[in-house]
């Protein structure tokens, strides 16, 4: 190592240089954080049930099979698009009613093919996870996912 | 052993590597239901199993790190464990609110966000446990010598506790709910953590290499420096798609390459200081885990990451099971090898024997590790596919699966052999002690300390 680097100038240089990173980044959150709430996610539409939606989505674990925006257990579909997969920014009704429909016909059964469980929720509940996936469907993400399939 | 109150560590080491048991065989079921879609579908859902598998990790890797700071702290400080008392009661706590957390999990009780599925009174039970940890660990620090490795590994910890807090915090909002999520999971295992990490190493090198505290210590502060910078701005890889600016995307591409950066010092550092050292340490198993886990975390954290972590690559492969390769192999060579090597190194000492089993212990280090390379290349080979496949021409997800099912058939015959050469350590670590060293140290007189 550098003989001209003494221990304690290098433990100098680590304390001020982690805290100016440190307040950099915490800087760039606070104005990412002012970012999402006025400009990339719906603020008006962030309504209690899509609120109650997001509750029911992690009441029943859905994160650790499914992801959302890329993150989460790579073992079950991409769900933060899937509203524009049921094609629900041409016909919301029909979209609301194919995926309630396709998750009260979970589990298929079906042989070599992975499960979905039954989950048991009331219409409000269904309605209200649908509500925050739609939500969520709108987020400006840089346009990602690159294509619909999620 | 120079001080009485090391044995505190040894508790802490016995649960961490129960836990360790457990969390592989989770893993092994989950690795099962890619390969065989039904199995135990009904009895215990895929996302039961994967949170048990996550979980388990990050509390038997904590649970170890305790042992560990137990362990190092007297002979760091030359003081005496504040209050061993202490430290049972909080391992009780901490061990009780862990299998709380797991137990219920298989009934269903649970919060949802992925890592944090830990309902809010174990969430209290953790942070008590951690504060009272903290609290003893710091109190003997206080009181005794000062060195840059207990500093590094305290400011460590104390980080980590205080990140953690943004667990409490659950926005409705998706995007600011994502936003100080990565603040616990990414500053957590790129950042401050790997000041625990690099301060770990530093005292296994300083213990085996005998090489100069002086220097060890001024790399060691050399390489934390090198991790918070690029590690605190590199969280920008994760704020790539999640509704956050777009000024995310150079900032990401810059700082979270340079992550490389202190991770290839890790390896340059324990492989100087090995080779530089004069000492002949008789614990040979202790050294490959401490050398081993320079280089696996290099590979795994490093290479791994940069693999994906340019944002317009990261925009096909985001999510994908090149996601799944890299964690698997970050998580394995950074902190569950660092476990083990002071585990390696302590347990003679623990038992009060001479190194023992190392014979077996480094077959176990070959073979896990192996393993955990060979399920790396199968994951990175499914992701690859599935990222041609899925993002590149649009492909259903399913449909995508469906294509790479290979890939997961071979990743959980690695996983078998990742669970036996998990349980082959543990028996060599546990087991009856057999003064089995290799051939080249036999009937040397060095004694270990």
């Amino acid at each position: 190592m550098n003989e001209g680097l003494s221990k304690a100038a290098a433990r100098n240089i680590f304390y001020g240089g982690s805290l100016f990173f440190f307040l950099l980044f915490v800087g760039l959150t606070a104005h990412s954080h002012l970012y999402i709430v006025n400009t990339s996610t719906d603020r008006e539409g962030l309504t209690d049930s899509v609120r109650h939606g997001k509750e029911v989505w992690e009441k029943n674990n859905c994160i650790n099979c499914h992801t959302i925006l890329g993150e989460g257990a790579y073992f079950a579909p991409e769900l933060g698009n899937v509203w524009t997969r049921f094609g629900g920014r041409e016909n919301p009704e029909a979209a609301r009613a194919a995926i309630a429909g396709w998750m009260r016909a979970m589990p298929t059964g079906a042989p070599g093919r992975r499960q979905m469980p039954y989950f048991d929720l009331s219409d409000a509940e269904m309605n209200a996870l649908i509500d925050f996936l739609r939500w969520t469907d709108a987020i400006d993400t840089q346009n990602w996912p690159p294509h619909r399939s999620g | 052993m120079k001080y009485e109150t090391q044995r505190v560590a040894y508790p802490f080491f016995i649960v961490a590597m129960a836990l360790f048991a457990a969390q592989v065989s989770f893993g092994l079921l989950s690795g099962a239901v890619f390969v065989w879609p039904n199995f135990l579908a009904e009895a215990m859902p895929f996302n039961i199993m994967r949170t048990s598998h996550t979980n388990l990790l990050v509390v038997w890797l904590l649970i170890g790190f305790m042992g560990c700071t137990y362990y190092l702290m007297p002979e760091e400080a030359e003081q005496e464990i504040y209050s061993p008392k202490l430290a049972y009661i909080q391992l009780a706590i901490f061990a009780f609110a862990g299998a709380a957390a797991l137990v219920g999990y298989q009934f269903g009780i649970h919060e949802g966000r992925e890592f944090l599925e830990q309902p809010t009174w174990v969430k209290v039970l953790i942070t008590l446990s951690f504060l009272m940890f903290l609290f003893n660990a710091s109190m003997t620090l206080l009181r005794g010598r000062k060195t840059a490795i207990n500093m590094v590994l305290m400011l460590g910890l104390w980080l980590a506790a205080i990140f953690w807090l943004f667990a409490f915090y659950n926005p409705g909002n998706l995007s600011v709910d994502k936003l100080y999520w990565w603040y616990i999971v990414h500053i957590w295992v790129e950042g401050v953590w790997e000041l625990i990490m690099a301060s770990l190493l530093g005292y296994l090198l300083i213990k085996m290499t005998g090489v100069d505290r002086e220097v060890i210590e001024k790399w060691l502060y050399v390489i934390v420096g090198l991790s918070l910078f690029t590690g605190l701005l590199g969280t920008g890889h994760h704020y790539y798609w999640i509704g956050t600016p777009g000024y995310w995307q150079p900032i990401g591409n810059v700082f979270s390459t340079l992550e490389v950066v202190p991770l290839f010092a890790m390896v340059v550092f324990a492989f100087y200081m090995f080779w530089k050292g004069s000492r002949n340490h008789p614990n040979k198993a202790a050294m490959l885990w401490t050398l081993g886990c320079a280089t696996v975390a290099f590979f795994g954290a490093g290479v791994w990451g940069f693999m994906h972590t340019l944002s317009f690559i990261n925009y096909y492969t985001h999510g994908t099971q090149v996601t799944a390769a890299h964690g698997h192999l970050a998580f394995y060579g950074a902190y569950v090898m660092l476990v083990l090597a002071i585990v390696s190194y302590a347990m003679p000492q623990l038992r009060r024997v001479q190194p023992y089993n190392q014979v077996l212990n480094m077959w176990a280090f070959w073979i896990t590790t192996s393993a955990m390379a060979f399920m790396t290349f199968t994951l990175t080979f499914a992701g690859v596919v599935q990222t041609h496949l899925q993002r590149v021409m649009g492909m259903g997800y399913m449909e995508v699966q469906e294509q790479i099912t290979m890939f997961y058939i071979m990743r959980f015959g690695a996983g078998v052999v990742v669970v036996i050469g998990a349980l082959l350590f543990i028996y060599a670590v546990f087991g009856p002690a057999r003064e089995q060293a290799p051939a080249y140290v036999r009937g040397a007189s060095a004694t270990a300390d």
